[in-house]
């Protein structure tokens, strides 16, 4: 018998709560130009910083976030029982390399733009069933390893459209533990595969908001809780168009969380920043999660709030095949406890 | 089991619909002004190096128009070495696309991309990823003509 589970898609920690008790993130330059530049740990000065390719340089975040957590945590990496990561490259190699680095059991893992809280999840029930102390969760972007493998090269004259979003240059994590100071990942709902048929991979939010819709409601009707029992509602990377189709979608299920709704990839650039409809990418929920809001619920801004991330399940191959692009949303519920 | 796939179907008409009417659409009059704009500057620079090559160089046309498009894909490919035509093409959209320009842009930005993975399968292979459908549809297209013109003009 199943005891944690609540409902159909939802799991909530009771032996051994999850904490998170550190946390890190590395962020381009462009990111380290926007809004929320104070709350990250180191900014580039280039895309490239100072690597042979742009893969090596997304893979260096990658390493060097991993370290930045287990640095200000004081752990070393034999301290650490399992590594949950991953990245929007083909076979994950930025998490992958990475790993070979750190020397950490790793589980790779694909959701796109949603990896972010998949390895959140998957830590957080390696930690309380009792099988890990410590577990690091962390994902990775870069602009222009994401626009090479599914757009078009960067020097190429092409017109971006209004709904075009801009992939985020970060990586950032989490590490996750079974005692410590921090706040307390308390409920996970684990999100289906949507697709209501949006095609154009230049609308992306679009193409993901009935995925973050749907887990939402799942995770409210699951665990009988409703969006006022939240300080704020975050979802991964919609971007502004995605972000009121979410709204709309879920007044109909009849939940008003607009008030207390934010969206990852609209909070990263300012208007000025030329990025159309919003930011997108791994990196993206990761870097304002391990940036912005753990630091704001350290100060007491928030004290309970619903986190999803959302990716988008397509390849360059299913949308030339003419496929609709499915989305993916998993939800984590993250509370400061004494 | 059908009336449940048709339900489904309308939802996803609904919803689709719906995202249509929130997302916003390109500025079609202001990038067709801008493209006009841009195409047409670029036409007349070319213009001005057949006159050029015409009357001070006594070339003939064929030869004026070489040195023209010899000369536009030497800029073209410039300018996308030094991450400026990526900036015209931002704000021209079509009037840098078009002209051959457009497509020197369209073979040396994947080469220059692909260079880290080689000069034979990244450069060599990648380097008309893009220009490729192009030049395998124009050539098929000018052998038919050219077909048509020998059996049934000529």
């Amino acid at each position: 018998m199943a005891q944690n589970r609540l409902g159909g898609q939802t799991i909530s920690f009771i032996q051994n709560l999850p904490r998170i008790t550190s946390r890190a993130s590395i962020v381009g330059k462009k990111e380290g130009e926007g809004p929320l530049a104070q709350y990250f740990d180191k900014i580039l000065e280039d895309d490239l910083w100072g690597e042979k390719s742009w893969e090596k340089a997304e893979r260096r975040m990658f390493i060097e976030a991993a370290q930045l957590i287990m640095k200000k945590a004081k752990k070393e990496p034999a301290d650490i029982n399992y590594l949950f990561g991953g990245d929007l490259l083909d076979q994950i190699i930025s998490a992958a390399y990475a790993a070979r680095s750190l020397g950490i059991p790793f589980y790779g893992l694909y959701g796109a733009c949603s990896t972010m809280t998949e390895s959140i999840s998957l830590g957080a029930v390696m930690v309380d069933g009792g099988y890990a102390d410590h577990v690091l969760c962390l994902t990775s972007s870069h602009f222009c390893t994401a626009e090479r493998q599914f757009r078009f090269p960067l020097e190429m004259g092409t017109q971006r459209p209004p709904t075009a979003q801009w992939t985020v240059t970060g990586a950032g994590g989490v590490l996750l533990s079974s005692s410590g100071e921090g706040p307390c990942i308390t409920h996970v709902t684990t999100g289906k595969v949507i697709d209501f048929g949006i095609k154009d991979a230049n609308n992306m939010g679009a193409a993901m908001a009935p995925a973050a819709a749907d887990t939402i409601r799942a995770h409210f009707e699951d665990t009988g809780r409703g969006p006022e029992d939240y300080d704020l509602i975050v979802t991964g990377d919609l971007a502004k168009y995605g972000r009121e189709l979410t709204i709309h979608l879920l007044k109909k299920e009849g939940y008003d969380i607009e008030s207390r709704f934010i969206d990852c990839g609209c909070e990263i650039f300012s208007e000025e920043q030329d990025i159309h409809a919003g930011a997108s990418g791994c990196g993206c929920s990761a870097v304002v999660l391990a940036g912005y809001l753990l630091k704001q619920m350290e100060d007491g801004q928030f004290n309970r709030i619903l986190m999803a991330s959302t990716g988008a399940l397509h390849s360059t191959v299913s949308s030339q095949q003419g496929d609709s692009i499915p989305g993916i949303a998993h939800a984590i519920a993250i509370e400061k406890k004494g | 089991m059908d009336s449940i796939d048709v339900k489904q179907k309308k939802i996803h008409k609904e919803y689709q619909d719906l995202a249509n009417s929130i997302s916003p659409k390109s500025n079609i009059i202001g990038n067709c002004i801008r493209a006009f704009l841009v195409g047409g500057t670029i036409c007349t620079f070319g213009q001005l190096i057949t006159n050029i090559a015409k009357n001070y160089y006594d070339m003939n046309t064929e030869e004026a128009s070489t040195i023209t498009s010899i000369s536009l894909i030497f800029i073209s490919a410039l300018l996308t070495g030094m991450g400026i035509y990526e900036k015209i093409g931002k704000r021209a959209g079509a009037g840098s696309v078009v002209p051959i320009t457009g497509f020197a842009n369209s073979i040396v930005s994947p080469a220059m991309e692909h260079k880290r993975e080689g000069y034979v399968m990244g450069v060599g292979a990648k380097m008309f990823s893009i220009a490729g459908p192009v030049l395998v549809y124009g050539i098929s297209a000018s052998v038919v003509v050219g077909l048509v013109n020998y059996f049934f003009i000529r």
